[in-house]
């Protein structure tokens, strides 16, 4: 089970600026261990965001991620309460949701 | 003439709409980078576990370290970082953060308080401990660092400190005063701080716990100093050790006053 993702949703305007930090190891495939074997890849591979339920954004991305990946994006005619959720799924099949009110 | 002063203005104008395009030169570059990176490091996710652990019963005692003395008292965890390293009467020794953890984690959890301080950086329990760390730093975030200094096993690690600060060996004949003992030096793009003096808010011994963007990794101020010692081709000193520890005091005492910013982020 992977850590909680810190998210913090904030109007700024019309808008909510909507901040992410997901703790996720993001291994490029590229990088070998102290045997000289290759680690396997393991990075997240879709990400979806929705406000109220309703999906907002939807990413696919790939092993050039940062690990501890920071993503921040704004989301238009959202208001305070609004419950802001993001959800990632890595090439391991795991999974990790996590909700925030816009405040 | 007042073509010129048409031109100056649409100069200013580009300048400040524009900082990724004109600037004005690599350091402003690099504090533009930074700035960019703080509001959103990765530290939190350390602090968000480490809180998680203060409070989490674990060990063979199945305790939690809530009732551990950081020096201001059991459980009492906000000003406790700005205050150590410190001597403890209970352990009759100066303990910094993480050699303290180290005695709370056996006397309370009854964890194997020397085999945690054998097991390498990163690897099982040294993570719990730069987490606890991490949380324990933040919750004094801002406040300003007041060493105490009164108790003379507390002079003597200052002294002892110095000497290390200032102790030049290895194959690079190097000492930490080498980087770390004028102003305005640096290793590659990495500004480092004269630690002989008081080197202001945020800055050295007020700055770690810190997270690495480069490597992914959080990092404690034992593992600074570790590290600072691979630098100088010593050999490793032990994690909690009274090296590590009076050279604590000695940094520590002089950034009196400065303003904690840990946990930062770095390069």
């Amino acid at each position: 089970m992977a850590d909680p993702m810190r998210i913090r949703a904030q109007m700024a305007g019309d808008k909510a600026n909507v901040r992410v930090l997901m703790s996720h190891e993001m291994e490029s495939g590229q990088r070998k261990d102290a045997a000289g074997k290759l680690v396997p890849a393991w990075f997240i591979q879709e990400i979806t965001a929705s406000l109220n339920g309703k999906q907002v954004l939807a990413a696919e991305w790939g092993a050039a991620v940062s690990k501890n990946p920071f993503l921040q994006f704004f989301i238009k005619g959202a208001k305070a309460g609004d419950k802001v959720s993001v959800s990632w799924k890595d090439n391991r099949g795991d999974t990790r949701t996590d909700e925030a009110t816009v405040s | 003439m007042k073509t010129l002063k048409v031109m100056t203005s649409l100069v200013a104008c580009g300048a400040l709409a524009g900082p990724a395009w004109a600037q004005v030169n690599a350091t402003q570059g690099i504090e533009d980078y930074r700035a960019m990176l703080q509001d959103g490091n990765p530290a939190d996710l350390f602090e968000a576990k480490g809180e998680d652990l203060w409070k989490k019963k674990r060990g063979p005692k199945n305790a939690s370290l809530e009732a551990c003395d950081l020096g201001k008292g059991p459980g009492v965890v906000k000003g406790a970082f700005v205050e150590l390293p410190r001597f403890f009467a209970d352990t009759g020794r100066v303990q910094d953060l993480e050699s303290r953890l180290l005695t709370c984690m056996e006397v309370l959890q009854g964890l194997n308080a020397a085999e945690i301080a054998a097991t390498r950086f990163g690897r099982g329990e040294q993570n719990n401990m730069t987490a606890l760390a991490t949380w324990i730093s933040a919750e004094s975030k801002g406040m300003k660092f007041n060493l105490p200094t009164a108790h003379p096993q507390e002079k003597v690690f200052y002294e002892v400190g110095k000497r290390l600060f200032f102790q030049r060996g290895g194959p690079h004949d190097f000492s930490c005063a080498s980087c770390h003992g004028e102003d305005g030096k640096r290793i590659r793009l990495q500004d480092l701080p004269n630690l002989t003096k008081n080197p202001g808010d945020g800055v050295g011994f007020a700055a770690w716990p810190a997270y690495r963007v480069s490597n992914g990794q959080m990092w404690g101020m034992q593992q600074r100093l570790n590290d600072c010692y691979r630098q100088q081709r010593f050999p490793y000193p032990g994690f909690g050790s009274d090296a590590t520890i009076a050279l604590g005091v000695y940094l520590g005492v002089h950034s009196q006053g400065s303003k904690s910013v840990a946990p930062a982020i770095k390069r």
